[in-house]
């Protein structure tokens, strides 16, 4: 049951920095070695907590990546141009580096793969990382419950773990992976180049009969239009699990 | 002690002076939206709100018109949302609790504020009273927008924000304390951000 993941009180732990990855320009992944982590659900997050030599700290949450089934957690994580941690965690972190953190936290944006219903994963930019976690999840317990991703980016360069998607939705039983690039398009593009709405719902999305659990998470007027679509297409609000980045997510 | 994250500084120099921010938080400059849920439209014409007993029994309602007939407050608080991030003097104008609760008899300890999109936040009775708390229907010298918690949401602005349940439709007046909708996923169940209540057992 997802509330028992989250009893008892949450300590600050200190991880260990062992792998970076570069998603994207912008955009970094970090996976750390946390001992005695408790385990986590897809979907839940994290504190991170910086300290400066002066005493001064600065706390932010990040969205879990990786499948619980892991050993290690990852999180990505989109630099801000003014984000005071993410810039460091994206352009001044380093592999061996050490990261207080804690969590697992929150456990109503989650999924587990022995759920019945169809899955909905609407992305918008960087608010693919917990829906990702919700992918290797289901890879990881081999799931064929279905699964449809609908990913919305700024171009091709920006699209956040695209050969790890492609390499799942290849795969049988894998999900149905669609992008839509609202900026900028490869030469040659065939897929989707507008912003997410009810017509591309309504082709992408599964319908409301087949009692689907849907999770939208993405900017706030991303979140809001798509959340708002989901429940024109007869999708009960109850069934939309909403999380929004917003710019200020430092 | 914490440890020293290597080749850290953080930038915010004024933000650190400033006595105003609970442990943890930072300044946004804009004004963030969380909600776990599509944003729910209640017409005014369809919008009551309630004060009910623990069972049920109601104790007052409004519809929106008799609801903004009653006296309001403009209000200038901190707002404190426990994903970090504090606006400072946000500008609110809504009905005092006080003023819902008068008249109404009851021997309460604690209130269960209940909102459109199935929110429940749980909150002690002297946390609500005494000039603490509001229904707020504008922000800013406007009507409060949906995203937002319009037409009208709690205000609370001494405990964590999601205390100030968005879409509010009601109170229910309890003797006991239980957990809201967040309290029931890991979040504190009073949540002081000068205390930093943000998960339970904080």
């Amino acid at each position: 049951m997802a509330r028992a993941a989250i009893r008892g009180r949450l300590s600050w732990t200190l991880a260990e920095v062992v792998d970076l990855v570069d998603e994207t320009p912008r955009v970094r992944s970090i996976v750390l070695d946390v001992p005695g982590w408790p385990g986590h659900l897809a979907g839940q997050h994290i504190d991170v907590r910086l300290t400066a030599e002066d005493g001064y700290q600065a706390q932010r949450s990040y969205s879990i990546a990786s499948a619980p089934q892991g050993e290690r957690i990852a999180l990505t994580v989109e630099g801000l141009p003014d984000g005071e941690v993410s810039s460091y965690l994206v352009g001044e972190l380093r592999t061996g580096d050490k990261l207080e953190l804690r969590g697992p936290v929150g456990g109503y944006f989650v999924w587990e793969a022995n759920a019945v219903g169809p899955l909905l994963l609407i992305a918008g930019g960087s608010g693919i990382v917990p829906l990702m976690s919700m992918l290797r999840h289901r890879d990881a317990a081999g799931a064929d419950v279905g699964a449809k991703l609908l990913y919305s980016s700024r171009s091709w360069e920006d699209v956040i773990y695209r050969d790890e998607l492609e390499r799942l939705a290849s795969v049988t039983d894998g999900p149905e992976v669609v992008h839509t690039l609202t900026r900028s398009q490869p030469q040659g593009w065939t897929g989707y180049s507008r912003r997410v709405d009810v017509p591309m719902l309504t082709e992408i999305a599964w319908p409301a009969s087949s009692v689907p659990a849907a999770f939208v998470c993405g900017p706030t007027p991303f979140v809001e239009s798509v959340a708002a679509a989901l429940v024109v297409l007869g999708y009960p609000a109850t069934s939309v699990k909403t999380e929004r980045f917003g710019p200020t997510g430092g | 002690m914490a440890y020293v994250s290597r080749g850290f500084h953080g930038k915010r120099e004024k933000e650190r002076e400033d006595s105003r921010l609970p442990p943890g938080q930072y300044l946004a400059q804009d004004f963030p939206v969380l909600s776990a849920g599509p944003t729910p439209h209640t017409p005014l014409d369809e919008w009551t709100f309630t004060i009910e007993s623990e069972v049920g029994d109601e104790l007052g309602r409004w519809s929106w018109d008799s609801f903004r007939a009653l006296p309001s407050e403009e209000v200038r608080v901190d707002i404190h949302c426990v994903t970090k991030w504090s606006k400072l003097e946000t500008a609110w104008e809504g009905v005092s609790i006080d003023t819902l609760l008068e008249g109404v008899e009851h021997d309460a300890t604690h209130a269960m504020a209940f909102a459109d999109g199935d929110y429940l936040t749980n909150i002690p009775l002297e946390d609500l009273v005494d000039g603490k708390a509001w229904v707020a229907f504008a922000y800013d010298g406007s009507p409060l927008e949906p995203e937002h918690g319009g037409p009208a949401r709690l205000l609370v602005p001494h405990l964590y924000f999601w205390k100030s349940a968005k879409w509010v439709r009601g109170l229910r007046l309890m003797d006991h304390d239980e957990p809201g909708f967040w309290e029931s996923y890991g979040y504190h169940i009073y949540g002081d951000p000068w205390r930093e209540q943000r998960y339970a057992g904080d």
